[in-house]
């Protein structure tokens, strides 16, 4: 199926996010009449069939959702989203943080920069049951966890610390950053879900 | 998994954590409420001070390091990255502030150089650096030595924005000029402006640094963030321009919201309108020779 990509532009790593859904579509050689775009407003919102929430710093991210009035269009997308690091916390029901404003689209309680400082961000490469093709080389930056998910969210993979990958429906979530290398096995898993 | 199986401080990471600061504002702190006014209004990042820029131009003498209890006092009032400048070359200052935590350390023109010879070898740290540069040279001399970020340089503590516009137009029209080139003539070129070959090859294929660029040094308005932005910069860095404003929490709010609407006009009239006096600037030309920071590291 042809698509409308959205990634929410508002602040972060938005172009590599663009970037690594050319390569998944490219890739996968299917939509190949997809579009993807950068997402500013609702209106943007409303021509996407799915819609990425990027890396970048959550507090940052989460007041200019709020500023831009897309709080409540994003709450109600009917489409999939893709979210990493930073949307990773915005899509929680619960962030023990008061100055994150939490979307709530995904049943789990997420903890910010949960490994630490930037000295502690690592790279990691993690075993995914869901992911054919050997473990997928991960990188945490000053990265989230979930340290609850709910019964209707599917843990991918896990570390020590918590959960760092997981689905509910149309959705996945990462603590780690899939655009930052040339992986793209998310990008294409996540696209397939929504029947892209 | 086991923490042997972790790798940390990769250039990956430290190129990495640069990129998740795009679009973003960065601002100069002295203290933690300055830190918690920044983070309230959507900074998406703090570099902790001693004093900011304009005060290090009254102060005189030599500005080194800032005071770790100041640092501290800082990463700990604020859930968003801290960085903190040292002296180009003082890679002792460098090792301090890696352990205190701070998440990028800016080796910078602004405090008093230790080094007139040689910048940090930044690839000795886990903790990415920003460096500033006035044209490709030396923006490739520093991510040559590890450098995660460039900033352009500016002249900072003036409040006035003529020479980061001047270094930004420099250094993407240095970019734009290599695509013309062949091979020979990037390498060439490469040796003129006493940069690795290699690295002006990857910016002629990229159009663009192989490392964020920001813009710093002089932007006092959300009009003046806003122009950075359209110019290239990839995100700012503002350093007396909020907390030597007459209202520094609007001044930072409006600085936000016209680096992400920056190709929008209409925010910008708005944003900007009722902020009160931004701060008094500084005619460059009217600088003494000794007063000129952007000059220091080449």
């Amino acid at each position: 199926m042809d698509a409308n990509i959205g990634v929410l532009a508002l602040q972060g790593n938005v172009s590599e996010h663009i970037d690594a859904f050319l390569l998944a579509l490219e890739r996968t050689r299917h939509g190949s009449a997809s579009e993807v775009f950068e997402v500013r407003s609702p209106a943007d919102l409303a021509d996407c069939t799915v819609l990425a929430i990027p890396g970048g710093e959550s507090t940052t991210i989460s007041r200019l959702i709020d500023k831009n009035g897309l709080y409540e269009p994003i709450r109600q997308f009917r489409g999939g989203i893709f979210a990493t690091c930073a949307g990773m916390v915005l899509m929680a029901t619960e962030v023990a943080d008061p100055r994150i404003h939490p979307l709530g689209l995904m049943d789990m309680t997420v903890d910010r920069n949960a490994f630490g400082r930037q000295k502690e961000s690592f790279e990691a490469d993690l075993p995914i049951a869901s992911l054919e093709g050997g473990p997928f080389h991960a990188i945490f930056i000053r990265a989230p966890v979930v340290t609850r998910a709910g019964s209707r969210v599917t843990t991918l993979a896990r570390l020590e610390q918590g959960i760092v990958a997981v689905e509910q429906g149309k959705n996945i979530a990462l603590s780690f950053h899939p655009e930052l290398g040339d992986d793209t096995r998310f990008h294409e898993m996540f696209l397939k879900k929504n029947g892209i | 998994m086991k923490l042997e199986e972790l790798r940390f401080g990769t250039e990956l990471l430290k190129r990495g954590f640069a990129s998740m600061q795009k679009g973003g504002v960065i601002m100069d702190v002295v203290n933690a409420e300055q830190a918690k006014i920044a983070e309230e209004a959507g900074a998406v990042a703090v570099m902790s001070l001693e004093r900011v820029p304009s005060d290090i131009r009254k102060a005189g003498g030599v500005a080194r390091m800032a005071d770790p209890e100041k640092v501290t006092e800082i990463i700990e009032a604020v859930s968003i990255p801290v960085m903190g400048k040292v002296r180009i070359g003082h890679f002792v200052e460098a090792q301090v502030l890696e352990v205190l935590g701070v998440d990028m350390i800016d080796e910078s023109e602004v405090l008093t150089p230790a080094d007139e010879q040689y910048h940090i070898d930044k690839k000795q740290f886990k903790v990415p650096f920003v460096c500033g540069a006035r044209n490709l040279g030396e923006a490739l001399r520093r991510v040559n030595e590890g450098a995660a970020m460039i900033r352009t340089k500016g002249e900072a503590g003036t409040g006035n924005v003529v020479e980061a516009v001047r270094h930004m137009r420099t250094i993407m029209g240095e970019i734009r000029m290599l695509r013309g080139l062949d091979k020979q003539e990037m390498a060439d070129y490469a040796r003129e402006i006493e940069a690795p070959a290699e690295l002006v090859i990857e910016c002629a294929e990229r159009g663009r640094l192989p490392v964020v660029n920001f813009s710093a040094g002089g932007i006092a308005t959300p009009s003046d963030a806003a122009l950075m932005m359209q110019l290239g910069a990839d995100g700012v860095f503002v350093g007396s321009g909020i907390f030597k404003s007459n209202n520094p929490e609007l001044m930072a709010k409006g600085i936000v919201e016209a680096v992400n609407h920056f190709d929008d006009p209409q925010v910008i009239a708005k944003v900007s309108t009722g902020l009160g006096d931004a701060m008094p600037g500084l005619d460059v030309h009217k600088l003494r020779e000794d007063e000129v920071l952007q000059t220091r590291g080449r």
